[in-house]
């Protein structure tokens, strides 16, 4: 990443590009990474609550939001989702953290 | 050049009366002496609907820089002001407001820092925020604070700048002393300060920014450079703006003022309302003969060093006269400047150093009088210390 | 006066109004065109303590600021600081300043008290004045009445128009008259040696 020179910056350390943040890629971090298992999701949405990252996507076009897996570019493999999902308490966890072999 | 009135006001009241003719959107403050009765005259104007702005009254002046910071990062044009101990405050919003570059206009009405706790003038005040970022202009008297009120807001809003400035006058000497002064009239003033169109604004939605992200070894120098050189871009605009003003008002402006200094052998270099009685008494030495001369600086920062060499380029003995100690600094913090600013120009003169008026003593004219005999005597070749204490008991 | 500075310095207690006075006469002589500087030395501001006042006045603009250390004129608000070691009412005393002392006694002997051999020494009753115009001890006012008729600074007429103008503000009708009587009364009872 080249980073820019004192000319090329707005005046005053302010950021004009709204939203930024999706330009970095925190996805390369990852050692481990979530796996999302669809038939043991209840839908409860704690794994979008709690993800550091907003890196859990959602599709919010249903009357109620499903979720339906992970944005990799920004996911750093922190597992805190498949910490707090509540099917894996029972057994049948929907967030399953697996090696990552990028 | 404009019709003006002349009027008989206290500095405080002539600065009130510029704040009001620049149309702030937002003022906010807390009071202290001997600032506290500006910001009351500019609240007389807000409650009798003769301004309209914002009077955001706060807890602290640490929360008046907060509040103005927020203010200007919404596009608004902003005043505060403060003294002394309010000032010392603020100090970590001072440096936010400068490095955000958000041209924030502030009176600072200079007073001694605590302790003991005095109200009264020196300039210990301002030389604890020289290096925050903000322009700093002093004053010699109240036309002069009412004058740099006005063109604050022309300096720290041009497009080159963007820098806050604080306009510094001396505590009760000029705050407090009723002064014949000369002003502009409402739309003489309007016409020349204008509209304020800030660069960006926190509050625009269709074009979102974030102000004051984190900045960490990767950028923070960098964006530090762009505090660097808009305050050498700020002299050009300096100028630019007190020629305008001054064929406005016939009141001309520079860095600073040099007083019989052209063909001057001995000068004197200092800031503020002591400029004015040290003029009485060159006037004096020159009628015995004496080539004696002043530069009073106007313009503190950016420090126009080179034009400041130039002017004292050949002088037989300069003597900087500094209203602040800097504890445990060889001279006072003026003194220091000047002589580096002198250190390998051109004929670069000697320079001696006297540190007068703390905590408001009176710097009276047998004061300068004495500087000058000394200057005179150091001309002739003759040796003594460098810096010096000036009307104090040893 | 044309062409030269005159250097007033008030000498008072605090609640006489010197402060008021200094920089009332300040804008008086404003009013006429004139150039002045007017204010108190500010101490802490406490009733009763001894306090200084100035004013300046000129035909130019007037650049220092500075207390005045050698006075034209002296104006002495409250006989008790006559001899006052703190008050140092003859500090810088010339041969040819001028003393105007708010007393019932006569200016010879003020002359005395002071240990003066030259200038000037004029003195009015202005506590009592104040007292009967207007009912309260503030003697300011008077006291630059019996400085018009001690020194022509001002026509009196002038100053009774700014202090009507100056002062509508800030305080009822009936103190203003008050003031305006006693400011005339002391004009016509200032005493000269």
């Amino acid at each position: 990443m080249t980073l820019k020179r004192a000319h090329e910056l707005p005046a005053g350390g302010i950021i004009v590009e709204a939203g930024n943040a999706d330009a970095y890629n925190t996805g390369d971090w990852r050692t481990f990474k979530p796996e999302f298992v669809a038939e043991n999701c209840i839908h409860c949405m704690f794994c979008w609550i709690y993800c550091p990252d907003t890196a859990v996507n959602i599709d919010t076009t249903a009357e109620k939001s499903r979720m339906i897996g992970f944005d990799y570019d920004h996911c750093k493999g922190c597992g805190i989702c498949a910490q707090h999902c509540p099917p894996a308490a029972k057994g049948k966890a929907a967030i399953v953290m697996v090696r990552d072999e990028k | 050049m404009a019709k003006q009135e002349q009027v008989s006001l206290t500095g405080n009241e002539a600065v009130a009366y510029a704040f009001k003719q620049a149309r702030p959107h937002v003022a906010s403050a807390f009071p202290i002496t001997p600032q506290t009765e500006m910001m009351h005259k500019f609240a007389d104007f807000v409650a009798n609907g003769e301004v309209d702005t914002e009077m955001i009254l706060v807890e602290s002046e640490h929360s008046a820089m907060s509040a103005a910071v927020g203010a200007a990062a919404a596009g608004a044009r902003v005043i505060t002001a403060t003294s002394s101990a309010g000032f010392a405050l603020m100090w970590e919003i001072v440096y936010v407001a400068a490095s955000l570059r958000l041209p924030i206009c502030m009176a600072l009405v200079n007073r001694a820092l605590s302790g003991n706790i005095n109200i009264h003038c020196d300039h210990s005040d301002a030389m604890g925020g020289r290096d925050a970022g903000w322009i700093h202009l002093f004053c010699e008297s109240a036309q002069e604070a009412y004058d740099n009120a006005l063109m604050a807001f022309r300096i720290g809003e041009h497009p080159d700048v963007r820098l806050p400035v604080m306009i510094n006058y001396d505590g009760f000497i000029i705050s407090h002393t009723a002064d014949s002064l000369r002003m502009l009239s409402a739309d003489d003033a309007w016409k020349f300060v204008g509209p304020y169109k800030a660069a960006y604004s926190v509050l625009d939605t269709e074009n979102p920014i974030t102000v004051g992200p984190l900045d960490l070894t990767d950028y923070y120098f960098e964006h530090k450079v762009g505090e660097i050189e808009a305050h050498k871009r700020a002299f050009d605009v300096v100028r630019a703006v007190s020629a305008q003003y001054g064929a406005l008002s016939g009141r001309g402006y520079d860095f600073f003022e040099s007083y019989r200094l052209d063909d001057a052998e001995i000068a004197i270099v200092l800031m503020g309302s002591t400029a004015g009685t040290a003029k009485d008494v060159v006037d004096a030495h020159r009628e015995k003969g004496v080539k004696a001369g002043l530069l009073k600086l106007r313009l503190f920062r950016p420090f126009p060093a080179a034009e400041l060499a130039k002017a004292l380029a050949g002088k037989k003995a300069v003597g900087v006269m500094d209203r602040a100690a800097s504890f445990g600094a060889w001279g006072g913090p003026l003194f220091t400047e000047v002589r580096s600013a002198l250190y390998g120009a051109d004929r670069q003169p000697p320079v001696l150093n006297w540190i007068y008026g703390l905590g408001g003593r009176d710097c009276d004219l047998r004061q300068i009088d004495s500087v000058l005999e000394r200057l005179a005597d150091a001309a002739r070749g003759k040796s003594g210390e460098t810096v010096n204490l000036l009307g104090v008991r040893l | 006066m044309a062409g030269k500075m005159v250097e007033i310095r008030w000498h008072g207690r605090g609640g006489q109004g010197a402060k008021t006075a200094a920089i009332f006469l300040a804008e008086a002589v404003l009013d006429r065109g004139k150039y002045s500087q007017g204010f108190p030395e500010y101490g802490p501001e406490r009733r009763g303590a001894p306090m200084r006042g100035y004013t300046r006045i000129a035909d130019e603009p007037i650049r220092r600021h500075c207390g005045i250390e050698s006075p034209d004129i002296v104006i002495i608000l409250d006989p008790t600081l006559l001899e006052s070691a703190a008050a140092g009412v003859t500090a810088g005393s010339r041969d040819d300043t001028v003393y105007l002392v708010n007393t019932a006694e006569q200016p010879a002997n003020i002359r005395r008290r002071l240990g003066l051999a030259n200038g000037k020494v004029f003195t009015v009753d202005a506590t009592q004045i104040a007292l009967d115009c207007f009912g309260r001890s503030i003697p300011n006012m008077p006291m630059v009445g019996a400085l018009l008729a001690a020194t022509q600074l001002l026509p009196l007429d002038d100053m009774k128009s700014s202090l009507s103008e100056r002062f509508k503000s800030k305080f009822s009708q009936a103190v203003i008259d008050g003031n305006l009587a006693a400011v005339e009364r002391a004009y016509k009872e200032m005493v000269r040696e």
